[in-house]
């Protein structure tokens, strides 16, 4: 279903997906820093996606102070504050791709055992479990054929979908952009601005929900101002 | 939409029944079958009971069998049971023996279903070596873990894993459980049924009936437990909290109320040390209730103050999950899935020994606000986390998962 189809434009209207992802046990685990360091070498790149995106889809309570589950491991099983706010800094938005980001993780936690005279062990139940994913897509039926329409369908986007769009896009060609700020760029200027603002957004501390809320309201702004400048 | 989906979309949101239609869309048709060792107790045959109605109303041709043993291939499986979490267990040859004749007689039964299945789903180790007993299998098998499997005894580990090894996939609730085998391992934790008597939304005077029927006082603060009589839920260290918490709550009682299934033998060995342990102590109530006391249970869980699920070992800890969807904060043995819904300060808290127990006990009835707080809390937690739909939605993403095998990212349609 294409919704508020607008003048023709010869655009490819925003199809509006839905995703969900299922983890899996690698079998990789790591009792001290040593060992997280093995197992980052060879761990499946999708398991650093896991890591590091996979626990927005979980709701929890308090906002992970460390952001990703290796920062999180190192600070409450480790306790290693000085480790976990090294590996807290690496935000997978600032990568080409995950390889890259991977030898950056391995950078820090090998300066980490260099300056460490001892390896701390942690409990055999408080291991890290690395954990991958796989993704499943699927289309929901619903599109819009411009961005005014893009800007009523998002508030009521499910949480899967702004994962998907505004997160997993990161993770797709062209690598770093999200999907809404890439079909806006097609509009050229009109929506610059609103790219600028959506580019601006760290989804990084976030949940899925408030994510679209702030999404919604750069939309509902923007669009806004777009048509009270427009000439008549 | 049918209406039992429709029942569900009312307790878990329409959007979460619409993706699950979504999902199921592509499998429309397929034939899967889950098979168990019991129809009536224990957490598995409670999942099955809705989410094999739940299959069906989403299209997908849904099965469900149970293998039928008997004494000594009970008293094998739980055998099993107690060492895949962990205890020391030497299993004579003739148990063995009979698990092994029972599943062979049972594969003669089953043959005609599960061979032609596109997808068969074999719950914990009762069923195991049905797949070696299919050589004309045409689909994907499934081995479902349902059992903390951290720390196993190695022999009897060893013993299963080569009737688990040629499965195309294998479930395990937690990272912690999976174990080295030569196929995906996913991750998959239960989840209760908001619509079962167990877990259904009450009447006031339905509620209350429990405090007559067992000699209950409503105006004094109750704490539950409920759980198999089974020593890795240590009902005697609850015992003990309560014993330490009644010195500074002197009103206290306790309930400890033990559901029985038909493949677990020792319960009433465990049931006749608690009782002599509660010492004839008139607030310690102890209940042995049958499988089906289903509407007992909601109405104990919603009658209590705080539950109790102090387990040593827990697969994942349904029971604490009922408790949180009742508005229950959970104090909780700091153990396997009890970890992930009890949330310290949240939900509930974890604990690791009786002393921990009584504390948390003595401070939550101290501040009544808090119960309510956490309440809403741990309600609100497990509709997001762990109601049926979200299992059902998982298990549908294996089916997806389990047609693309070996790719990191789905597309359909």
């Amino acid at each position: 279903m294409t919704e508020n189809n607008g003048p023709a434009t010869g655009m490819e209207p925003f199809a509006i997906k839905d995703c969900t992802l299922i983890a899996l046990a690698t079998g990789r685990k790591a009792q001290n820093l040593k060992e997280l360091r093995d197992q980052l070498v060879a761990v499946e790149s999708s398991s650093l996606y896991y890591h590091f995106w996979g626990g927005m889809l979980h709701p929890g309570f308090e906002e992970r102070e460390y952001g990703n589950d290796l920062g999180e491991w190192a600070k409450h099983c480790l306790h290693d504050a000085r480790l976990a706010e090294r590996l807290a800094v690496i935000d997978p938005s600032g990568f080409e791709d995950l390889e890259e980001m991977r030898q950056a993780l391995i950078d820090v936690v090998e300066e980490r055992l260099d300056e460490t005279e001892s390896l701390t062990w942690v409990p055999v139940d408080r291991q890290f479990q690395f954990i991958r994913s796989q993704i499943v897509v699927f289309d929901t039926g619903r599109s819009a054929a411009a961005p005014e329409a893009l800007a009523a369908i998002i508030p009521e986007l499910a949480p899967e979908s702004v994962f998907y769009h505004f997160i997993d896009a990161r993770q797709r060609a062209p690598y770093g952009e999200d999907d809404f700020h890439a079909w806006l760029s097609a509009w050229g200027e009109r929506y610059g601005e609103l790219c600028r603002r959506l580019e601006a957004i760290d989804p990084y501390f976030t949940s899925l929900h408030d994510l679209r809320d702030q999404i919604a309201a750069l939309f509902a702004d923007l669009l806004k101002e777009a048509n009270d400048v427009e000439p008549a | 939409m049918s209406n039992l989906l429709e029942s569900y979309a009312e307790v878990a949101g329409a959007d979460v029944v619409s993706h699950l239609q979504q999902l199921a869309e592509p499998l429309r048709g397929i034939r899967v079958v889950h098979v168990n060792s019991t129809r009536v107790g224990g957490g598995v045959a409670e999942i099955l009971e809705k989410l094999v109605p739940l299959m069906r109303e989403l299209g997908i041709d849904t099965r469900w069998e149970v293998i039928a043993g008997e004494g000594e291939f009970y008293k094998c499986t739980k055998s099993f049971h107690n060492a895949l979490q962990g205890e020391r267990v030497v299993i004579p040859g003739h148990l063995l023996q009979a698990y092994e004749q029972v599943n062979a007689r049972n594969a003669e039964q089953l043959r005609p279903v599960l061979e032609p299945a596109d997808v068969v789903f074999i719950h914990d180790p009762q069923p195991a070596p049905l797949l070696g007993l299919c050589p004309e299998r045409k689909g994907k098998w499934v081995w479902r873990c349902h059992i903390d499997v951290s720390h196993p005894d190695r022999h009897v580990w060893r013993y299963l894993r080569r009737f688990i090894m040629g499965y195309d996939a294998s479930i395990f609730s937690l990272a912690a459980f999976a174990q080295p085998l030569p196929h995906p391992q996913y991750l998959i934790a239960p989840s209760i049924d908001p619509l079962s008597d167990k877990n259904r939304r009450l009447g006031s005077g339905e509620v209350e009936s429990v405090h007559a029927r067992f000699g209950l006082d409503p105006d004094r603060p109750l704490i539950l437990q409920v759980s198999r009589f089974d020593r890795f839920k240590d009902p005697i260290g609850v015992i003990q909290a309560y014993k330490l918490a009644k010195s500074f709550v002197p009103g206290l009682q306790l309930v400890l109320a033990g559901g029985t299934a038909t493949d677990d033998p020792e319960g009433e060995a465990v049931y006749s040390e608690v009782r002599a342990a509660a010492e004839g102590d008139p607030d310690i109530h102890l209940l042995l209730l049958p499988p089906d006391a289903h509407l007992t249970i909601n109405a104990l869980q919603r009658a209590a103050h705080i539950v109790l699920q102090k387990s040593l070992r827990e697969g994942f800890g349904l029971t604490v999950t009922e408790a949180l969807w009742k508005g229950k904060p959970v104090i909780g043995g700091d153990t396997g899935g009890i970890r992930l819904q009890v949330i310290n300060h949240h939900t509930g808290f974890l604990v690791d020994t009786p002393e921990g127990a009584a504390l948390r006990v003595r401070y939550l009835l101290q501040r009544p606000a808090r119960i309510e707080e956490m309440g809403v809390k741990g309600r609100e937690f497990v509709r997001e986390n762990y109601l049926l739909t979200r299992q059902l939605r998982e298990y549908l993403t294996v089916l997806l998962a389990l047609r693309h095998a070996g790719e990191d990212r789905i597309q359909l349609g």
